[in-house]
């Protein structure tokens, strides 16, 4: 009897549940969420509203000539200060307002005057409308590749930028900054495009 | 000598993987799915062709976004009119944007509106919405774009 019991015992302790099945299991699972997974990043061009006025409130002033006006008409026609332009002329023109350090009296004062203006009217298709955007921050973005390159900032009383290094592009110099590290490069040579209010219909 | 050979080749320690292991890989790159993965997508009711655009930037922190969708309604094959979204429902009375993104303001201060603009989309809506958002004052927006041309290698 005890013989027996000693027995039983020592082959219930050999018995092991068969784990051969788990990893069928696990792949099952994993198939489906590889399947159902979209890592998507969000991409876009980054823009920030003007505060609502209060009523009583006038818009800031903002001398003529600092002012870059860029007018999009329904067929896409562009209208840089009154003057008709192609889509294509857009980035050279901002960087030429923008880094202008007061020598044209009828392009801006100095960079952190410039101001970018884009007025859509309602009919303007909504691609037109990036594509410009877009072209104007080309044009901001060309400056900043210029600064993350060479540490300097533009003009002719440039100075150091900051930076503890160079970089390649803004791009580069983008990618590594931390989470709460500020963006020197913003900072010290910021960009003023504003989106102009819509007509009210009167 | 011949013989010999033979019983070396079909002696009876059996060349063997140790599959042990297999499900804990296999688990780990499931929990890595699992935890990248979103599975309530929400059911977009409009059309939205993001247009192309190079000077972007990437939101990574996907808690600050709010997607507002502009575009025309997905009815089959022909198009219906603009219509927009958030999150599930279609917006019928445009006054209620700026009550929607206040409420959603007050539960994320660092709130950033993803506008998905259809690129046929005419610019008098995206205004309307955008005054809206100025009225709710949510500042923050990004107008979703995708790279343009080939990605960068």
């Amino acid at each position: 009897m005890p013989g027996l019991l000693e027995k039983r015992r020592s082959d219930r302790d050999e018995g092991t549940i068969p784990t051969a099945g788990m990893a069928d299991i696990a792949f099952l699972l994993l198939i489906f969420f590889l399947v159902t997974t979209t890592i998507n990043v969000d991409t876009g061009i980054g823009m920030t509203l003007p505060p609502k006025l209060k009523p009583e409130q006038t818009p800031p002033p903002v001398k003529e000539r600092n002012l870059m006006n860029v007018l999009v008409n329904a067929s896409g026609d562009v209208l840089i200060d009154e003057e008709e332009a192609r889509v294509a002329e857009i980035r050279d023109r901002v960087k030429s307002h923008v880094l202008n350090f007061g020598q044209d009296p009828s392009l801006s004062a100095s960079p952190d005057d410039a101001v970018i203006s884009i007025k859509t009217g309602a009919q303007t298709p909504y691609n037109t409308y990036i594509e410009v955007l877009d072209e104007v921050w080309m044009a901001y973005r060309e400056i900043w590749d210029q600064i993350a390159r060479t540490n300097q900032l533009p003009g002719p009383d440039g100075g150091s930028a900051g930076l503890d290094q160079t970089y390649s592009s803004y791009r580069e110099y983008y990618n590594q900054l931390g989470p709460d590290e500020d963006n020197q490069i913003r900072d010290t040579f910021g960009a003023q495009i504003s989106i102009a209010e819509p007509d009210t219909g009167e | 000598m011949a013989s010999q050979k033979f019983q070396r080749g079909s002696s009876s320690t059996e060349p063997e993987f140790t599959t042990a292991s297999l499900p804990d890989i296999v688990f780990m790159l499931l929990i890595f799915f699992m935890v990248a993965t979103v599975l309530r997508e929400t059911d977009i009711k409009v059309r939205t062709q993001l247009p192309q655009a190079e000077a972007l930037t990437k939101i990574d922190q996907k808690r600050l976004i709010s997607k507002l969708h502009i575009g025309p309604l997905k009815r089959g094959e022909n198009k219906g009119e603009t219509a927009i979204q958030i999150d599930d429902a279609l917006i019928e009375n445009r006054r209620t944007i700026r009550q929607i993104m206040y409420r959603k303001l007050q539960e994320q201060p660092k709130l950033i509106v993803s506008l998905k603009v259809d690129q046929e989309s005419e610019m008098g809506i995206v205004n309307e919405v955008q005054q809206e958002l100025r009225e709710a004052n949510a500042l923050r927006i990004n107008y979703s774009s995708n790279r343009e041309g080939p990605p960068p290698s």
